[in-house]
């Protein structure tokens, strides 16, 4: 973060047109939160200062958290937990039912099967990709280069395009008479139906996540590469060093926090990938590029028959899977803050 | 000093073939990060028949049109025609039979020419489809969209920049007892995203009865966790003594927090306030199972309902798209420093 702020006034640090709206209500508080503090005593305030953030977590997210647990345990279509049967782990059987776990077409729940299939490829293809360019783009940018604030924004702006934005333009492009067809044709190819061949669609949903967030990753790696001081490198290169052997023997080990830290976050948010594929392709053709949060969500929310406990269930999956993921990423994280 | 070393010198140092490929890899960039938001941009103001040639035309060119009397009241298209004799002449198409198009001179529509179509050639002119802008601004439901994106996102930053700093200041500021577990519900929460909790959530909106409220997209998500992480961070850095003294001067403690530790804090909630509105306007899961009524949907709802329909109008979806992203493009121009040591410093987005 940039230079701290020197003291001074609330009129000149906020905005003027600022200012005084949160003067005022920040002022009309403070009669409340004087008898609080009087009542209760200075030491008990800092509950209260805790209130309203904690109040949205419990009822948001840790409360939702529990009751996740309970939708996995019951059936029926009915919202309310109350009017669900408990069912047991009846759920998570119909789940896991399979003649044959390798083919989801002998699944009971065959989405959910090809939805863990489809996601399992999208994210060993996503995160080996993820970590190859953005590598590359983040050594690139850390040479002597000119115009390297440019070239760095080149590359991360598409972080902050919207999923669907990022979608819908990659869409156009890719449609039936899009650009890129256009310029098949142009130079005698033949049209390609990406989003109609199933290997292609997938290629593309691919395409478009690594597209659309690898300037964060190489950020993270950028990062890493510039706190490498410059020094050691100059030594290996009076030692007579080649390049590569150089990058080979002290960048990559120098730069192993910051990759893992790449390759456990890409894993996590690879796992949830949901919006950017769902708008591309809608998981067509068929269920080609069907993911496991898109099965979540249509089990849930828009079919026919809303199954809230077999989206609990696979959804109490997932976070399972996120979570030894996560301790994935603290057992490294920890590893990576011992000195070797 | 031969030509060719003096051409490939560069500051001192001589051009190495890593430095070619450095900068070809940096063109190649250019051209995939820019120029699918280019060709977006582009295409938006393309008429709907432009957009449906192919190979698609780079520039938004439309073909020229022209009122000839006589000949309906419709402006009917120009073309450069190649005659028999070789001559060429701009003749305006009045219908197109097979492969034949019957022609008429505009100065003269009295006579009609039979022309081969592969003989004719359109005139094109440059010209910009403002109405793919203007036309959706004015029929659809897409300024009602507009309107709930800017209010989601300006309510929901402004509850999360309040509760989220009001926790950040009792995290750092206070000991007391329940601190280490605070914090720690605080971490733990970092790791739950929406996607794994949607049904619950579903749940509990809707026994508050928020269902196709904006409010059922704004409260769950307000209380980030990163945002508390991030102020704590910050404010644990701020000088204790200068809450001291105020303490001395008999301020309570709420004063300490908005006259002194909030206006302190300024450069941290920047960030947040970035990062809120990032997520705020971008927000797409939650939103898309919680909002069902097109009269409440947010802009990223209402471009996707846009491109699922069967007929999907691209003139008007790629035009939409460029204003759902228009907000996002000027806040990375003026704001880039700001977010990107933002996320070196949390590691998050």
């Amino acid at each position: 973060m940039s230079g701290k702020a020197a003291s001074g006034g609330i009129g000149d640090r906020f905005g003027g047109v600022l200012s005084a709206p949160y003067t005022l209500i920040m002022k009309v508080l403070d009669i409340p939160m004087r008898a609080v503090q009087n009542a209760i005593g200075e030491r008990r305030m800092p509950y209260v200062f805790l209130l309203p953030n904690f109040l949205l977590f419990g009822l948001f997210v840790f409360l939702p958290l529990i009751l996740n647990v309970g939708y996995s345990l019951t059936g029926g279509s009915k919202l309310y937990l109350s009017e669900r049967p408990f069912v047991g782990l009846g759920q998570y059987a119909t789940l896991l039912d399979c003649t044959n776990h390798l083919q989801p077409s002998t699944c009971r729940e065959d989405h959910f099967w090809r939805g863990v299939y489809n996601t399992i490829t999208f994210v060993v293809l996503q995160v080996v990709f993820m970590v190859l360019f953005s590598l590359l783009t983040a050594v690139v940018l850390n040479m002597k280069i000119r115009g390297r604030g440019f070239f760095r924004a080149v590359y991360f702006f598409p972080v902050l395009l919207s999923p669907v934005v990022v979608a819908l333009i990659w869409k156009w492009i890719l449609q039936r008479e899009g650009l890129l067809n256009g310029a098949i044709t142009t130079l005698g190819g033949e049209k390609i139906l990406f989003f109609v061949e199933p290997g292609w669609a997938m290629f593309w949903a691919v395409f478009v996540s690594i597209w659309a967030h690898m300037g964060f990753y190489t950020l993270i790696l950028l990062a890493g590469l510039q706190a490498i001081p410059a020094d050691i490198y100059e030594a290996a290169e009076m030692d007579g060093t080649k390049k590569w052997r150089a990058f080979h023997r002290l960048t990559l080990p120098l730069l192993m926090p910051n990759l893992i830290v790449v390759i456990v976050l890409s894993l996590i948010k690879g796992v949830q990938t949901f919006d950017e594929v769902f708008v591309l392709t809608g998981g067509g053709p068929g269920t080609a590029t069907l993911l496991v949060v898109q099965y979540i969500y249509e089990t849930a929310f828009s079919n026919q028959v809303q199954n809230f406990g077999l989206a609990g269930a696979a959804s109490v999956m997932l976070g399972v899977v996120l979570f030894a993921l996560t301790l994935l990423q603290l057992f490294f994280a920890r590893k990576g803050e011992k000195p070797t | 000093m031969s030509v060719a070393d003096f051409v490939t010198r560069r500051r001192g140092r001589r051009w190495h073939w890593t430095d070619i490929a450095a900068y070809s890899y940096l063109a190649l960039g250019v051209v995939l990060m820019f120029g699918p938001v280019l060709w977006l941009v582009l295409s938006s103001f393309k008429t709907q028949a432009a957009l449906l040639e192919f190979p698609p035309s780079l520039l938004p060119m439309t073909q020229e049109e022209v009122m000839v009397p006589g000949q309906g009241d419709k402006p009917l298209p120009l073309f450069k025609v190649t005659m028999d004799d070789g001559s060429v002449r701009t003749l305006a198409q009045v219908r197109r039979v097979g492969i034949q198009a019957q022609m008429v001179d505009p100065k003269d529509p009295g006579t009609v020419i039979r022309v081969p179509i592969e003989r004719r050639e359109p005139v094109r002119k440059f010209q910009l489809a403002l109405e793919n802008y203007t036309k959706p601004l004015q029929q659809f439901a897409f300024t009602r969209y507009l309107a709930n994106s800017v209010f989601v996102t300006v309510v929901a930053t402004l509850i999360t920049l309040i509760s989220n700093s009001m926790a950040a200041y009792a995290l750092s500021i206070y000991e007391f007892r329940g601190r280490n577990a605070a914090m720690l519900a605080v971490i733990g929460t970092l790791m739950i995203p929406i996607t794994i909790i949607l049904v619950p959530v579903y749940m509990v909106v809707a026994s508050l009865g928020m269902v196709n409220s904006l409010w059922a997209v704004i409260l769950p998500g307000a209380a980030t966790p990163t945002g508390v992480f991030l102020l704590r961070q910050y404010m644990l850095t701020l000088p204790r003594d200068l809450i001291e003294a105020a303490r001395m001067d008999k301020a309570s403690e709420w004063q300490i927090y908005w006259r002194i530790v909030m206006p302190l804090s300024l450069p941290a909630l920047a960030v947040l306030a970035i990062f809120s509105i990032m997520w705020r306007w971008n927000e797409f899961l939650w939103p898309l199972a919680v909002l069902t009524k097109t009269e409440s949907y947010t802009l990223q709802i209402g471009l996707n309902a846009f491109q699922g329909e069967l007929q999907v109008q691209w003139h008007y979806l790629l035009a939409m798209t460029v204003v759902t992203l228009a907000p996002v493009a000027l806040v990375f121009v003026f704001l880039q420093r700001f977010i990107t040591t933002g996320i070196a410093n949390t590691g998050m987005k």
